[in-house]
């Protein structure tokens, strides 16, 4: 919990800073999210009540306040995407992890999440992991990927 | 990437090319703000007066007024706002300007927070564009350096605290009000207006909010003359727009288009016409608040009197096109869904209008519905339209609005009882 203590130190107490904070402590966490632990950590070193900080926390969909995976995938859900065959990646992907949207695979690698309009509809259909956007997308194109990340984690765990 | 007009535009934007300080330099770049800063507020706000500058974020208020409302303003404490919080469907423009043009974007932000006498802003950029922030974030550590922004700027005495804000996932908080709440810690809802960001702002400071594109096109102002910017576009919208092109087309990606050209000859010179063999069916301008126009409309100028006459919303200036293979309703239907995930939940004209509007289109797509629930659907979405609290709701019932004007047919071949005897059966 000292993290957190360190992330308000780093942005300030100030009230205006809340959004930015609760975002520093979400990216920090391993688990992608915002714990009941956190809210109240949070709350204690900004000195803002804790339904302040709940408020502010559930109300933006890129908080989470449930823990995710490690990479979080999110497929664009608007009309050009949708329109350039989403409907197959999507389906693509929920075979290749077994989750649904909404879900976190078993082995908490990866959660599954849409995301109203990426900003990329010159590349529909398009999906972000993390902090990458990837375009022009095929159901093949989209498994390999995942199969990359998770070579790249398993390589890392071995090393 | 832009065939109409020569290399003397205003954005000068081309794919993979990021413009960094020494090369906005060498192309003109601050430039613009030292003359600014030489020549006084009042006279750089006359020049961008005399452009005709309007704001490309969406309303298009005009940018000049704005900025006088501020100077009218006797408080001293007051902020700049960039509401780079893009997030309206179909649009990437502003995620274009702050990636490979950004110190464009500073020199805007500069120059207006000079006139406007702000001396405290913020970038507010939306959590879904993390390579934007990354960029945004160093060029402006780079710009401070430089002595471009910061502490007396290139020795005029005017300071500048800039800093980059993180949205969090809200379609809402581009509406201003809502993101200012946004920055001051709390949900991102809109506030009622009057009184305007202008007159209570942020921390109930006069604020200036203007949108990225606006704020990227007053450098080229003020470096090269409101008669040259004048010598783009029509008298009535002067300047060029920058238009986001997707779907059904050829070449889909961003273009700088003059205004005056018809949504005909943008569709067709810069996104080369419909895919091989198809034909367009419909196309969707100003991004899912927008409207949705068939083909024999195409034929109005991107002009803002042109446009609100015969109704278009230029709005973000996104252009969807639909070809002759899509069905009309379930792309509403994908609209009406975003809204309604979007909805912040104050009002219930938005937020129950939506959701039994959605319930509709269920019932449309399902084959279940009859023709009196297209009724009730138009009824609804005056309702939302009419009686929402901010633009959210106001605007996203032009989707629905105008398919229901143009595309009637459609909606009406999908109800059960589409055929002539139940109708005498009902009216009888």
């Amino acid at each position: 919990m000292t993290a957190i203590k360190e992330v308000v130190n780093r942005f300030g107490k100030e009230e205006a800073l809340l959004l930015q904070v609760i975002l520093a402590v979400q990216d920090a966490d391993p688990q992608n999210h915002l714990s009941e632990e956190a809210v109240n950590e949070i709350s204690r070193e900004m000195n803002i009540s804790r339904s302040r900080v709940y408020s502010t926390a559930s109300f933006y969909s890129e908080i989470s306040l449930k823990p995710r995976g490690m990479h979080i995938i999110r497929i664009c859900t608007n009309a050009p995407c949708e329109n350039a065959n989403k409907a197959s990646i999507l389906a693509a992907i929920k075979q290749e992890l077994g989750i649904k949207i909404g879900q976190t695979t078993t082995d908490g690698l990866f959660s599954l999440e849409s995301v109203n309009c990426l900003g990329a509809c010159y590349m529909s259909p398009a999906i972000k992991i993390d902090d990458a956007v990837y375009g022009d997308l095929t159901p093949e194109a989209a498994v390999a990927i995942i199969r990359n990340l998770r070579k790249e984690y398993q390589n890392e765990q071995n090393a | 990437m832009n065939k109409m007009l020569d290399d003397d535009q205003i954005f000068n934007i081309s794919p993979g090319r990021h413009v960094d300080l020494d090369h906005h330099c060498q192309n003109g770049g601050y430039s613009a703000l030292a003359k600014a800063l030489a020549q006084g507020p009042e006279t750089s706000l006359k020049e961008i007066s005399d452009a005709g500058l309007r704001g490309r974020g969406g309303a298009a208020f005009p940018t000049a007024e704005k900025i006088k409302m501020l100077r009218a303003n006797t408080e001293k404490l007051r902020y700049i706002i960039c509401n780079a919080d893009e997030g309206e469907p179909g649009t990437f423009k502003d995620r274009f300007i702050m990636t490979h043009i950004p110190f464009q974007l500073l020199e805007g932000i500069t120059i207006a927070a000079f006139m406007a006498g702000a001396s405290e802003g913020y970038i507010y950029v939306r959590h879904e564009y993390p390579e934007a922030q990354k960029i945004l974030r160093e060029s402006i550590e780079e710009a401070e350096r430089r002595g471009f922004l910061g502490e007396n700027i290139l020795g005029s005495g005017f300071s500048l605290s800039l800093k980059l804000f993180s949205g969090a996932g809200s379609y809402l908080c581009g509406e201003e009000t809502a993101l200012i709440s946004s920055i001051e810690g709390k949900k991102g809802r809109p506030r009622l207006k009057p009184p305007y960001p202008t007159q209570a702002g942020l921390w109930q400071k006069p604020t200036l909010i203007n949108n990225v594109e606006t704020l990227a096109n007053i450098p080229k102002i003020i470096e090269k003359s409101a008669s040259w910017y004048r010598s783009f576009g029509t008298p009535d919208s002067p300047g060029t727009k920058l238009i986001s092109l997707s779907g059904d087309v050829q070449n889909r990606g961003l273009f700088e288009v003059p205004f005056g050209m018809t949504f005909a000859e943008i569709i067709s010179e810069y996104g080369g016409g419909a895919k091989t063999g198809k034909a367009i069916k419909a196309v969707n301008i100003g991004g899912a608040s927008g409207v949705l126009i068939p083909p024999e409309m195409l034929f109005t100028p991107l002009e803002y009197l042109a446009c609100s006459k015969t109704g278009i919303t230029i709005g973000s200036g996104a252009i969807f096109v639909l070809d002759d293979t899509r069905s009309i309703l379930s792309n509403v239907q994908n609209r009406l869904r975003f809204f309604l995930h979007e909805s912040c939940g104050k009002c219930t004209p938005c937020r129950e209008g939506l959701r039994q509007a959605n319930l509709i289109l269920d019932r449309l797509l399902a084959g279940e519905a009859v023709r009196q629930d297209v009724s009730t659907l138009e009824r609804y979405t005056r309702a939302i339209q009419e009686a929402s609290f901010c633009g959210l709701g106001q605007a996203a019932g032009n989707s629905l609005r105008s398919s229901l004007a143009y595309y009637r047919d459609e909606y009406l071949a999908s109800c059960r009882d589409n055929k002539p005897s139940f109708i005498e059966e009902e009216t009888a």
